[in-house]
C-alpha cells in the first residue's frame, strides 16, 4: 500500500495525543497551583537504507511543564499560602518520598497534621508538621509556622516549625503520576531560604485559556489535514485502478 | 476513541460541582453563622506513554517522554471557617461567637450538633433552644419571672428576678472546638456533626482554652463574600464553556474522519 497513508495516519494519531494534553490543561483550569503541560511534535525521519530519509513521521511528546506563575487569588484564610515567584512547597508523595507542589491550600487533619487540599502531607524542616490546638495559625513570609494561644495575653506566639520551601532548577523537575513534581534523578531538593510565601492567598492554575483554545483549534485543523491526506491517498489509489483498467 | 473527549468530560463535571458550591454559597448569603465552602480540585493520574530517560538505543536515551494527564476531579468541598461579620440585633437571646468554637445543640436523635448560629429562643418550658427548637447544651432554663437576662462573654447566663437585686446564675453556655473544623460534616439546619476527620470535640467555657468569647445581642452573619462568589461564578461558567468546546472539537475531529474516509 501507499506509504503516504501510514505517514498521514500516524500524524493524525499524534495530533489526537496532543489534543489530549491540551484538554487536560483545560480540565485543570481551576485546579489550585496546577502547571500546564506543554506538547510538542518531534520529527522522526525514517531511513530507507539508501542514505536519505524516505519519509518523516511525527511523534508527540511533552518536553516540559510551563512553570509560569499563576494568578494570585486572595482568600483571607490563614492556612492558604501561595509561593511568591519561584519555588515549591515540599509534600510527601503516597510512596513516602519527597515531592513538590505549588498548591498551598493547606488544612490540618483530625490529628492536626498539616496537609494540602489534595491530601498530601506537608513537610517541614523536621518532617510532617503537627499543628496543636491554637487560636490562630500564622505562616510567615519564609514559611515559619507560628501559633498564638488565647491565654498568652495576646502578645506571645510560638514557632512550631518551618515549611521546607525548595527552589530546584525547573529543568531537573518532572511530573509524577500523581501530578506532583519530583526531581528527575530521584533525589531530594535542598531547602532554599530565598523562597517566600504569601499567606491568605492561593495561586490559581497557570493555564492560559485563550492560548489553550487556539491550540485546540490548530490541532483540530491539523488533524483534518492529515485526514485529507488519507482521503487523497485513497483517491490516488482509485485513480490508478481506473487508469489501469483494461478495456 | 479520543482521550480528549473523556478528559474534557472530567473538566465539565468539575466545573459543574464548583457551580453548585458557588450557588449554595450565594443562596446562603443571609444565613446566620453560615461558613462558605469552596471546591478543591486535583489533577487525575498521569499515564506514562513514553518514559523520559528511557533507552532509545544502546547508547542514547529519550530526552523527553510523553505522559498524558487524565483530567481533573473534585477532591473536597472545603468549609472556610473564617469569622463572619457581627451584626447587632439587641435581641436578648441572640449570641455571637467571636473567635473559635461552636455552640452545642442536642439533636432529636440524641446526638450533639454544632453550630455558629446563635439565634436562640426559649421554649414553653423556659429552655434555651435554637430556631428549630432543639435544646442548647448544656441545658439552660430561664425562670418564668425573669426580668432581664444577661449572657456574659464567658458564657455565664444570669437573670434578675423581681424582689431580688442580685442577679442569679442559671447556667453556663459552653463551646466546643475541633482541631480540624473543616472536617466537620454539614447536615443542614445550620448544624455540623463530628466526623473522623474533624477530631473529637474539645469542650470548654468561652474565652478560655483558645475558645472565642460570646457577644450578647449580636449574631454572626454569613462569611460569604458576594463579589468573590460572582467572580467565581463567571470563572466557572467560562471554564465550563471551554471544556465543552474541547468536547465539541474532539467530536468534530472524529466526525471529520467518519465523513471523509
Amino acid at each position: 500500500m501507499d506509504r503516504m497513508l501510514y505517514v498521514a495516519m500516524s500524524g493524525a494519531k499524534q495530533n489526537m495525543l496532543a489534543q489530549a494534553i491540551n484538554s487536560n490543561n483545560l480540565a485543570n483550569i481551576s485546579t489550585t497551583g496546577f502547571r500546564a503541560d506543554l506538547a510538542a511534535a518531534r520529527s522522526m525521519p525514517l531511513y530507507g537504507g539508501s542514505g536519505f530519509p524516505t519519509r518523516v513521521y511525527s511523534m508527540t511528546e511533552n518536553p516540559g511543564i510551563d512553570f509560569k506563575q499563576g494568578a494570585m487569588s486572595t482568600t483571607g484564610r490563614d492556612m492558604d499560602i501561595a509561593v511568591a515567584g519561584k519555588g515549591f512547597i515540599t509534600v510527601q508523595a503516597p510512596d513516602g518520598s519527597e515531592a513538590y507542589t505549588r498548591a498551598g491550600d493547606l488544612t490540618a487533619d483530625n490529628a492536626g497534621v498539616l496537609q494540602t487540599g489534595a491530601g498530601y502531607m506537608v513537610l517541614g524542616e523536621g518532617g510532617p508538621i503537627t499543628i496543636p490546638e491554637a487560636a490562630k495559625v500564622d505562616i510567615g513570609k519564609d514559611g515559619t509556622i507560628s501559633i498564638t494561644q488565647v491565654g498568652d495575653g495576646g502578645g506571645g506566639s510560638t514557632v512550631i516549625d518551618r515549611l521546607k520551601l525548595v527552589n530546584p532548577d525547573i529543568k531537573d523537575l518532572k511530573r509524577n503520576e500523581n501530578g506532583l513534581f519530583v526531581l528527575k534523578n530521584g533525589e531530594n531538593a535542598e531547602a532554599d531560604d530565598d523562597v517566600s510565601v504569601v499567606s491568605g492567598t492561593i495561586e490559581t492554575s497557570n493555564v492560559n485559556a485563550a492560548s489553550a483554545l487556539v491550540n485546540m483549534i490548530e490541532l483540530a485543523r491539523q488533524f483534518e489535514m492529515q485526514i485529507k491526506m488519507l482521503k487523497t491517498a485513497e483517491e490516488n489509489n482509485a485513480q490508478a485502478v481506473q487508469m489501469l483498467k483494461i478495456g | 476513541m479520543s482521550q480528549a473527549l473523556w478528559i474534557a468530560k472530567t473538566g465539565l463535571e468539575g466545573q459543574q460541582n464548583r457551580l453548585s458550591v458557588v450557588s449554595n454559597n450565594l443562596a446562603n448569603v443571609n444565613t446566620t453563622g453560615y461558613k462558605r465552602a469552596r471546591a478543591v480540585f486535583e489533577d487525575l493520574l498521569y499515564q506514562n506513554l513514553r518514559q523520559a530517560g528511557g533507552q532509545s538505543s544502546q547508547e542514547t536515551e529519550l530526552p523527553t517522554g510523553l505522559s498524558l494527564g487524565t483530567g481533573v476531579r473534585t477532591v473536597a468541598t472545603q468549609k472556610l471557617h473564617t469569622q463572619g461579620n457581627l451584626i447587632q440585633t439587641n435581641n436578648t437571646f441572640d449570641t455571637a461567637i467571636q473567635g473559635k468554637g461552636f455552640f452545642q445543640i442536642l439533636k432529636p436523635n440524641g446526638d450533639i450538633g454544632y453550630t455558629r448560629n446563635g439565634e436562640f429562643q426559649v421554649n414553653s418550658t423556659g429552655q434555651l433552644v435554637n430556631s428549630a427548637g432543639y435544646r442548647v447544651q448544656p441545658d439552660i432554663i430561664i425562670p418564668e419571672n425573669a426580668l432581664s437576662i444577661t449572657i456574659g462573654s464567658d458564657g455565664i447566663v444570669s437573670v434578675t428576678q423581681p424582689g431580688n437585686p442580685a442577679p442569679a446564675q442559671v447556667g453556663v453556655l459552653q463551646l466546643a472546638d475541633f482541631v480540624n473544623p473543616a472536617g466537620l460534616q454539614s447536615i443542614g439546619g445550620n448544624l455540623y456533626v463530628e466526623t473522623g476527620a474533624s477530631g473529637a470535640p474539645v469542650v470548654g467555657s468561652p474565652d478560655t482554652n483558645n475558645l472565642g468569647s460570646l457577644i450578647q445581642g449580636s449574631i454572626e452573619s454569613s462569611n460569604v463574600n458576594v463579589v468573590e462568589e460572582l467572580v467565581n461564578m463567571i470563572e466557572t461558567q467560562r471554564a465550563y464553556e471551554m471544556n465543552s468546546k474541547a468536547i465539541s472539537t474532539a467530536d468534530q475531529m472524529l466526525q471529520y474522519v467518519n465523513n471523509n474516509l
